[in-house]
């Protein structure tokens, strides 16, 4: 357990910014590659 | 409970780390050349979508690896500076992290792919955690010849990304990504040693000497120069993946030869031992490459 200081409480939240930001985008990017893996299977006359 | 009393997150580099990036460079590598060395040629999203799961794939099995071997970790210097050991993540984060990747990437190769592939993904990753990790790490020196096998998938799942089968030239990838890890790994142990004698980890420099090593180096390196060359000998490359094997495992095996019947003195720097390793590094994508080059021109 960590010290319950206003710094620690600071950094507790960058972090936290920090890690929502890189799962928005790799969530952002999951989006486009599931749009692009559709198209590519509709170009090839596949299912799914 | 406040923001201020809970535990510090970890940082999302910590996560990154718990992946083995620079291992995966190696993985996403042969897996790449074994999907480009198929006779189908494969739509370029679904083969990013493939070489993207065989990374993440090599993440999950390198997390997992790190959820066990944490208490392993801390005591070697090479590896107490990982998240788990230095104390930047909690162990639960690490195998929620490992489980959840390892499954994404196997559903998402059955989806976009096909499922030999996803199968093949799937086997590697638990080879790599249950047989390697698990099993055999902490009770056997043949541990990485064993478990050597996960790190040889790669170019098989690329191959059946591609084709939706197997066949003999990526069944030889395999054999010589197989064979070729206990010369590499045995390299690293003997200049190591004392690190994974500290963690209690049963390397064969540690358990059966140096001399046994560098003969079993030697002895490995004669099957392995075999399966590099088969691929040619069996015309299933051309003369330019003949020529490039011929001339790197030649120089392969002159190091090995150096290795092999050298002992080390006091105040030795293992010179020879640590170029043995980083050349073998290089050997494996100086060979790959060659069978891309090879089968494009």
């Amino acid at each position: 357990m960590q010290d319950p200081t206003p710094n620690h409480d600071e950094l507790i939240r960058a972090r936290q910014r920090s890690r929502a930001t890189v799962m928005a985008l790799i969530l952002g990017a999951f989006v486009i590659l599931v749009f692009a893996i559709s198209i590519a299977k509709i170009k090839a006359g596949m299912p799914h | 409970m406040t923001a201020a009393t809970l535990p510090l997150p970890a940082d999302w580099r910590d996560f990154l780390a718990l992946t083995k990036p620079r291992v995966m460079t190696l993985v996403v590598f042969t897996g790449l050349c074994g999907m480009l060395v198929a006779p189908v040629s494969i739509d370029p999203v679904l083969g990013f979508t493939a070489i993207l799961c065989i990374a993440l794939g090599a993440g999950a099995a390198g997390a997992l690896n790190q959820w066990y071997e944490a208490d392993l970790d801390g005591k070697m210097k090479r590896t107490q500076g990982r998240p788990l050991p230095a104390g930047r993540m909690e162990r639960g984060s690490a195998l929620h992290f490992g489980v959840g990747l390892g499954a994404f990437s196997v559903i998402l190769m059955g989806l976009a792919n096909n499922l030999v592939a996803a199968a093949i993904l799937a086997v590697s990753i638990l080879f790599y955690v249950l047989v390697y990790t698990v099993w055999l790490k902490r009770r056997t020196p043949q541990n990485i010849v064993i478990g050597g096998a996960a790190g040889a998938f790669p170019p098989l799942i690329g191959w059946a990304a591609a084709t939706g089968d197997v066949a003999t030239l990526p069944i030889l990838l395999f054999t010589l990504v197989f064979l070729w890890t206990p010369p590499h790994f045995w390299a690293l142990a003997l200049f190591m040693k004392t690190d994974y004698a500290a963690a209690g980890v049963p390397m064969l420099p540690v358990v059966a000497g140096e001399r046994s090593t560098r003969t079993q180096i030697g002895l490995y390196t004669i099957p392995m120069a075999i399966a590099a060359i088969a691929p040619w000998a069996l015309g299933l490359t051309g003369a330019l993946y003949g020529w490039v094997a011929i001339i790197t495992t030649a120089v392969f095996a002159a190091m090995v030869v150096q290795v092999a019947t050298r002992s080390t003195q006091p105040g030795d720097t293992m010179r020879p031992e640590k170029r043995l390793f980083a050349y073998s590094i290089l050997y494996l994508f100086i060979i790959f490459g060659a069978l891309v080059v090879d089968r494009w021109i």
